[in-house]
């Protein structure tokens, strides 16, 4: 059996770290210009900041946060169709975590829950089966939300839904895939990307094969990387010497967990109850064609945005003007350069999302970086 | 539903002021916390106090009430009589308010009362007043106990606002536990781990330390907020540095992957027996030493319920004045980062 010390003994050794650290030094010095950085996942970004791995790095090393945090890219429309959803009577809401903290345009779930609705966080969403068992007279519905790692949650609580014949259980699908964010990332003109550290956690499900045609079509190193600050630190050096050597490729770094197919069970389950919605809205991305999944149309009774359709707000709805996540989404800014950080927008009054996730780039370095922009 | 069954239940009763009443508080509190100022039965208790003394208060509400390591009344006592410790206070008297919620098991009642009273001998705190209310279904979760507690201060001095330059910080056991126990213990976790809370009195070790003439000059249990939020507030409260080596940091194993699953610190959890101690550097080993010798001569018939794992205070950190006010971690491999208040309700990241 594993024993959860497993998942991180090893993989912190200071040794090892220092030894990484030279050696980047070594690979980067090799390298004309800057290497900078994409870290999709807001995983990594959360990694490189809390352990402070960008203070053991050389300058011409450079991070930029990309747009793979869940809470972070939910545009506010969608908040307010759970906000609609768990305003009405009768409603129980059930979603993951962080989610309920997200500002909406009308607040957040957080505030609908204090103002009395029935809002619930839970841990597995297989607990949804049981609230939905334990309450017949009420509609319960599964504000789903992740990328392609928490998708086969999903597809497994629609298949025991059907399975178990539970007429009251409905689904608002927010599931959201990396290569098209890559894409849309790469699609912007002043782009400044010129290496990815991919979530090996997408790629245990998906497999590392998803990243290669960001290798093929924009020339740039992508290396799937682990959590731990080894993994980081390592896939850092893989990149690094890809630059120094001037080639580009796909490497894996997590072969302890990701193939290159993937899951392939938890694939199939995902492609019986979900497909591609032909175009999601990503908040600071704007529009991204096949960026998204959504119910069969089999399974559409039990889908919440058909059997809520009248109640849910069809207006799009950008941010606030002074708030720059969509730029710090797409690794054209900092959060330190955006006006609000640290200021209007903190942890206890998210303007924007970005500061809301304890994996969001702006919630990362307000955190952990002051001491960073000191040094 | 039958009448025995209905027997077993509390109900609203029991919170009137009459026989049933009566009953219960005869039979089950006065019986448990028996003392002659509680069984006197006037309005207010008699005390006699001498020099200085601190008095606090505490509301305690918990889900599930039943944990590895203790329960509710458990945490009630060890929670109110931790905070007298924590200002050198012997702990001496205790009130005790109940708010039961109708059809709470009274069989689960005697368990917490009896938990209560056994977990007062530890320090030898007797309740002295209490109170009982009872409301209707739906009106409460399960049950609430509010204590409050008075003792005399033993040693002078020791504030938030107290803490000098060149003190050591030192943590008395491993941290995290009460955190990490509860959120195993909530419904839907189904972690198998032998994880217990630490959820313990803590006026022994005090006593020791403060018998051992050790010149304290913070105390601090780490409840909600845990470490981080101790250290934050010292830091504001004593406009100083107080700088922390993660390595020196005792965790358990269960606590840190349980961490690593749900993207917690170890550091925000709460704590139930464990504190936190500022003091010249000169008397840390000396406080480290004693803490464990009293930690160890426990740790054989507590351990199973208590969690209490001996020889694991540590000293994990400095005071200093340049960064005043903030709170610096300094990793094993050369880099440091703000250690910053936790915020929010605790929510386990997405993916």
């Amino acid at each position: 059996m594993l024993e959860l010390k497993q998942l991180y003994q090893g993989f912190r050794d200071p040794e090892t770290i220092a030894n990484l650290a030279k050696q980047i030094a070594q690979q980067a010095a090799k390298v004309d210009g800057d290497i900078r950085i994409m870290e999709v996942c807001g995983g990594h970004t959360h990694t490189i900041m809390k352990y402070g791995l960008n203070q053991l790095l050389p300058g011409n090393i450079d991070f930029i946060h990309g747009p793979g945090c869940p809470v972070c890219i939910m545009p506010k429309e969608r908040i307010d169709h759970a906000i609609a959803m768990a305003n009405q009577d009768n409603v129980i809401l059930v979603t993951l975590g962080d989610m309920i903290r997200v500002p909406g345009s009308k607040g957040t779930l957080a505030q609908c829950r204090a103002n009395g609705r029935d809002i619930r966080p839970i841990y597995d969403p297989l607990d949804t089966i049981k609230i939905a068992t334990e309450n017949p007279d009420k509609t319960v519905v599964f504000f789903a939300i992740g990328f392609e790692t928490s998708t086969p949650m999903t597809a497994v609580l629609i298949e025991q839904a059907e399975k178990l014949a539970i007429s009251n259980l409905y689904f608002h699908i927010n599931h959201v895939l990396v290569p098209p964010a890559i894409d849309a990332v790469m699609a912007d003109p002043n782009v400044k990307v010129n290496a990815f550290i991919g979530p090996a956690h997408v790629s245990v499900i998906q497999g590392s094969e998803i990243y290669r045609p960001a290798v093929d079509n924009y020339g740039t190193p992508v290396v799937v990387s682990g959590f731990e600050p080894v993994d980081v630190m390592e896939s850092i050096l893989r990149i690094t010497t890809q630059k120094a050597q001037n080639i580009a490729k796909l490497d894996n770094q997590y072969s302890r967990s990701v193939t290159p197919e993937g899951n392939l069970a938890a694939k199939a389950v995902i492609d019986k109850y979900l497909c591609i919605r032909p175009e999601f809205r990503w908040r600071g991305l704007g529009p991204i064609p096949n960026s998204a999944l959504m119910l069969r149309e089999e399974f559409s009774h039990r889908d919440a945005e058909l059997h809520f359709a009248s109640i849910l707000p069809t207006e799009e709805i950008e941010d606030h003007k002074a708030c720059q996540c969509g730029d710090i989404l797409r690794g054209l800014c900092k959060p330190k350069d955006c006006k609000v950080f640290g200021r209007g927008c903190t942890p206890e009054s998210p303007m924007g999302s970005c500061m809301v996730s304890s994996e969001g780039a702006c919630n990362a370095y307000y955190r952990y970086n002051g001491i960073n922009d000191e040094l | 539903m039958t009448e025995s069954k209905r027997k077993k239940q509390i109900q609203l009763s029991h919170g009137g002021g009459g026989k049933e009443m009566n009953k219960l508080i005869k039979e089950l509190f006065f019986k448990a916390f028996d003392n002659p100022i509680l069984t006197n039965e006037e309005d207010a208790a008699r005390l006699v106090l001498k020099g200085p003394t601190a008095f606090t208060t505490d509301s305690f509400t918990v889900a599930p009430l039943f944990f590895a390591g203790g329960d509710i009344g458990k945490l009630a006592i060890a929670g109110t009589v931790n905070d007298l410790a924590m200002m050198a206070a012997r702990p001496e008297y205790l009130s005790c308010s109940f708010i039961i919620e109708e059809g709470f098991e009274l069989d689960k009642l005697k368990t917490i009362v009896n938990s209560m009273a056994s977990e007062m001998k530890k320090s030898g705190a007797k309740i002295v007043c209490g109170d009982t209310k009872v409301v209707p279904k739906g009106c409460a979760d399960g049950i609430f106990i509010n204590t409050s507690g008075i003792g005399e201060i033993l040693q002078d001095g020791i504030s938030i606002k107290n803490i000098q330059a060149g003190d050591a910080i030192i943590v008395s056991r491993d941290i995290g536990r009460h955190g990490a126990a509860i959120l195993m213990a909530r419904e839907g976790l189904t972690l198998e781990s032998d994880l217990t809370s630490d959820c313990a009195t803590l006026w022994p070790i005090v006593d020791a330390l403060i018998s051992a003439q050790i010149p304290l000059h913070a105390m601090r249990d780490a409840t909600r907020g845990g470490i981080s939020a101790v250290l934050n507030e010292w830091a504001v409260g004593s406009n100083v540095e107080i700088s922390i080596n993660e390595v020196d940091l005792p965790v358990a194993d269960e606590v840190k992957g349980l961490c690593e699953l749900y993207g917690f610190e170890p550091l925000d959890l709460a704590n139930e027996g464990t504190f936190v101690i500022a003091l010249p550097q000169e008397y840390a080993n000396k406080a480290v030493e004693i803490i464990k010798l009293h930690q160890g001569a426990h740790s054989g018939s507590e351990s199973a319920d208590s969690g209490f794992i001996g020889e694991q205070a540590a000293i994990i950190g400095t005071v200093g004045t340049e960064r005043a006010g903030k709170v610096i971690l300094k990793t094993p491999w050369g880099s440091s980062r703000y250690l910053d208040l936790p915020q929010g309700e605790l929510l386990p990241r997405i993916c």
